[in-house]
């Protein structure tokens, strides 16, 4: 029933992919990408060697390029933990974007506002705030989304913009810097409002906290009750509530959690690199995160390798453009590293060959459409690689899961 | 139909089915859940190729490849559950994939169409209503102005009348008596006895994939036909041990509720379950079954009445509450709901036990307890997998139930509420699930069984009640307890003599 035809090409599931299969399957794509990426060079008349040396060059050929790279990796493993957690209970949060920019707000607020105070409290502080900004900025949409049901998708896409024009409109007008010359920029932190860096790099403590926050992600997930209720909610819902689990609650916290990590992506990155805030902190970590939550399979391990290949690749990119090349040439690779990388997805979940020749009976529709309810039902989906395709799951059913979700346990909130 | 034979994995749905549809009749296919019914119509609709056995049509075989040649040769069907698309229009929907070439210029054309088959088959909807703001009802109507508008000569009903009040049932009958007349085989696919005497023509019955005759509404009653779909002779086992029930442990106080749908589902239930008691609940599935066993594990609200666990109201508790308060559940969704297939063994085993010592310690989750209880709960019921870390989608169905009942017998429960606990289960399977419930009924706990094998509820339940659209019908002691009362009870008829 699980066999396809098209043409001379037949598609067969497996039922279990198996774990090397798909570890090699990311590796491959990963490399196949930089074929692709190759191409791309040689349709713009670049070598394609000499490009990848110079981001090899640019990433790892020295300890400040090692460090630059480690310091990119930062803020993009913290949006990838965010996006990670959330994607554990089947949630997508597509606004790390934004909270990372009300994390470095609130982050700023503390420094602006006292930027005297003994550096240890102050920068403590100021993780706190970002990780509460980022929080707030996930309330919302938590709160619609576990009570009314309302596709956090679009409700977290949203906020991003707002949160970017709100850090605009801060830079331009209260917060603006007087000496800034008009550029919209607030003042600078003062020493004791930045986090202290190594090694005469500009890698940061933010680098050590990323790090100490895929280790919690891990130790919360494998050994903690919430982390047991989080992971059964993404595999059943229905299961969850059977089990007494408080859906609609946990919906919120994760989706809170979720935020203070990309909030404090934002404040590491005030406090850490830029000294003040701008609105050109970040050149979209948050959506960085989104492809290394899946590309690492939104396991802690997984995210820390992703987000350490897409630092390197961003940091090579700026080296690029020394061979001549737009540092826009990178997206062109990411895009192309995730794409393939689903597609490896695919292949690792069916088996493809090519058969020309005897015609295999195709399955009627409604056979088709049998087959596939029992397949979800038995795999209840949240087989991490499914989350890739979990927008449309979440999108199917908007009134049976999602609407019984929030019936049944709004009260309970 | 001739000799139709479909297996499905693990399932013969329709074994050497003959079936005989005349023009102009309305035939009824009377039988049980899972009995083949639907199965059957498929096959005659083409969404199912049969696995042997032959179709003609006007003494034509016909081997159709896809629904779309089972409509042109004008076999339609109207779906349990509907295929509309919400978001049109009836006239766009009744149009659709039909004259779809031309179906923009012919809109309004088509919408005049619709309107003139509406008037003629007294299916009042307006053809430019959009389905989402239709009742049930009136998609129904959609469903069979789509069947006319493509000149059907068999239109199959499958259970037509499940979602329908019983107004809208009577101005069903009517447009089906009509169509008949006009030459058009109705096939009714129901359980219910009382449709079927009253508008069917000639009345198949299935059982268990087979057929086991056709008979005419006027030389049988409903007795004898509940006694045709249920089957065999009525097997009254002497009681297995179990002494005599104790206290009250579960009561309910005319308890009403709604279905996901905000139909009324349940109505003014009212019922005792003492401890050491297996108290039998029967019905054909849609009957309420469901919302009974939510509103007992607090997974659904009442809306109105008292849920009552030894002197406590429980009424309107999370489900959390009421597993605290000692309520286990074998949920009808195994896999799904009462498992998780992706998850281990041990990390099913836990899924009510992590939260307190010795799994739970703290905010944190000790697993290697859990793994030690997992053991434990593994043996009692004799679950085979490979170790306690295996996925629980590679247990077998018998597996599973048996991992899911001994973890629920684990928590030391006084009330179990069990759905349908041997449904499609093999015969060893079976029995261990029934020997299970018997070994904690003597242990005291008070079991609610809910169960379309009537075989079941008479080999283990005392009392046994019968719901029938959402209220509790009958209330039979086992001793004076016949099948074939269950089975017309189940299909909505009354006793002689109001027995309680």
């Amino acid at each position: 029933m699980s066999v396809r035809r098209f043409g001379p090409v037949v598609i067969e599931r497996r039922a279990v992919p198996s774990r090397r299969t798909l570890v090699l399957g990311r590796i491959g794509s990963i490399l196949l990408a930089l074929a692709v990426g190759a191409l791309v060079f040689l349709a713009t008349g670049l070598a394609p060697a000499e490009s990848y040396r110079a981001m090899w060059e640019g990433s790892f050929g020295s300890l400040d390029a090692l460090a630059e790279t480690l310091v990119a990796t930062s803020p993009i493993l913290l949006t990838g933990l965010a996006v990670a957690i959330a994607g554990r209970a089947l949630l997508w949060n597509i606004g790390a974007e934004g909270q990372l920019f009300i994390g470095a707000t609130f982050a700023t607020a503390l420094a602006l506002w006292f930027p005297t105070s003994p550096r240890p409290v102050l920068l403590t502080l100021m993780v706190l705030a970002g990780g509460v900004g980022g929080a707030l900025w996930a309330l919302a949409p938590a709160i619609l989304r576990a009570r009314l049901a309302v596709n956090e998708i679009i409700s977290t896409l949203m906020l991003n913009y707002v949160a970017i024009l709100y850090v605009d409109y801060l830079v331009h007008g209260r917060w603006a810097d007087p000496g800034s010359l008009g550029f919209p920029l607030s003042k600078p932190f003062t020493d004791n409002a930045t986090l202290p860096s190594f090694f005469g790099t500009r890698l940061h403590l933010g680098f050590l906290l990323a790090l100490g926050a895929a280790g919690a992600f891990w130790l919360v997930l494998r050994g903690t009750k919430w982390g047991y209720e989080i992971r059964v909610i993404g595999e059943s819902a229905s299961a969850a509530r059977y089990a007494g689990m408080p859906v609609a609650r946990n919906i919120v916290l994760v989706m809170l959690v979720s935020g203070a990590l990309a909030g404090v992506a934002g404040m590491a990155e005030v406090s850490g690199i830029v000294h003040r805030i701008q609105p050109d902190i970040s050149p979209g970590y948050g959506y960085t995160g989104i492809i290394v939550a899946t590309l690492g399979r939104f396991s802690p391990i997984g995210v820390i390798l992703a987000a350490f290949l897409f630092g390197a690749l961003q940091v090579g990119g700026y080296s690029l453009q020394t061979v001549g090349a737009t540092a826009s040439a990178v997206g062109v690779l990411q895009g192309a590293i995730l794409f393939i990388a689903l597609a490896g997805e695919f292949l690792a979940r069916y088996h493809v060959r090519w058969q020309p020749g005897e015609a295999l009976p195709e399955p009627v529709l409604e056979e088709a459409l049998e087959a596939d309810r029992a397949r979800q039902a038995a795999s209840s989906s949240a087989d991490l690689a499914d989350l890739a395709q979990a927008p449309l799951d979440h999108q199917g059913e908007p009134g049976t899961e999602r609407g019984a979700s929030s019936d049944a346990e709004g009260e309970r909130l | 139909m001739r000799g139709i034979v479909k297996l499905f994995p693990g399932v013969v749905a329709n074994d050497g089915v003959d079936l005989d549809i005349h023009q102009g009749e309305v035939h009824a296919l009377l039988g049980e859940n899972g009995a083949g019914k639907t199965t059957l119509m498929r096959i005659l609709a083409g969404l199912y190729r049969p696995d042997e056995g032959e179709i003609r049509l006007d003494g034509k075989p016909l081997g159709f490849r896809s629904p779309r040649q089972a409509i042109d040769a004008g076999i339609g069907m109207v779906h349990q559950h509907f295929r509309l698309v919400e978001s049109l229009t009836v006239a766009e929907n009744v149009l659709l994939g039909w004259h779809t070439p031309r179906f923009l210029l012919g809109k309004r054309a088509g919408e005049r169409q619709v309107q003139e088959l509406a008037r003629r088959y007294r299916l009042p909807v307006h053809p430019r209503a959009r389905i989402w703001q239709l009742s049930v009802g009136e998609q129904q109507r959609v469903e069979i102005l789509k069947a006319l508008y493509r000149r059907v000569r068999v239109l199959i009903l499958d259970e037509p009348t499940a979602v329908l009040t019983p107004q809208e049932v009577e101005e069903l009958f009517d447009t089906v008596r009509s169509m008949a007349q006009e030459g058009t085989a109705v096939v009714f696919i129901t359980h219910k006895l009382e449709e079927v005497m009253a508008v069917a023509d000639r009345i198949t019955v299935l059982r268990r994939g087979r057929r086991e005759g056709t008979v005419q509404p006027g030389a049988t009653d409903a007795r004898a036909l509940a006694r045709m779909m249920v089957g065999r002779d009525v097997v009254l086992e002497t009681p297995p041990g179990g002494g005599s029930p104790g206290g009250v442990v579960l009561k309910l106080d005319s308890v009403s509720a709604q279905s996901d749908r905000a139909l009324p589902s349940l109505r003014d239930v009212s019922l005792e379950v003492r401890a050491g008691q297996i108290f039998g609940i029967a019905g054909v599935a849609g009957n309420g079954q469901r919302e009974l066993a939510e509103v007992i594990t607090g997974l659904r609200r009442a809306t109105s009445g008292r849920v009552v666990l030894g002197d406590r109201d429980l009424s309107g508790r999370s489900a959390r509450a009421m597993i605290r308060s000692g309520v286990a559940h074998v949920p009808e969704d195994r896999l799904g709901t009462g498992l998780i297939a992706s998850m281990t063994a041990v990390e099913n085993s836990v899924l009510k036990a992590y939260r307190r010592p010795p799994v739970g310690q703290g905010p944190f989750v000790d697993w290697g307890e859990a793994r030690r209880m997992t053991e434990d709960i593994m043996r009692t019921l004799d679950v085979r997998a490979a170790s306690p870390e295996t996925r629980v989608r590679l247990l077998s169905g018998g597996n599973l139930q048996r991992l899911l009942l001994a973890r629920e017998m684990s928590e030391r429960p006084r009330v179990m509420v069990a759905v349908h606990p041997t449904r499609g289960l093999d015969v060893g399977a079976t029995d261990a699930v029934r020997q299970a419930l018997r070994a904690q009924q003597e242990a005291g706990v008070a079991i609610l069984l809910i169960s379309e094998d009537l075989d079941e509820l008479v080999a283990l339940a005392d009392p046994i009640g019968v719901l029938f659209e959402g209220a509790l019908v009958g209330v039979l002691p086992r001793s004076r307890c016949t099948v074939e009362d269950l089975g017309l009870l189940m299909a909505g008829a009354k006793l002689q003599e109001d027995s309680v």
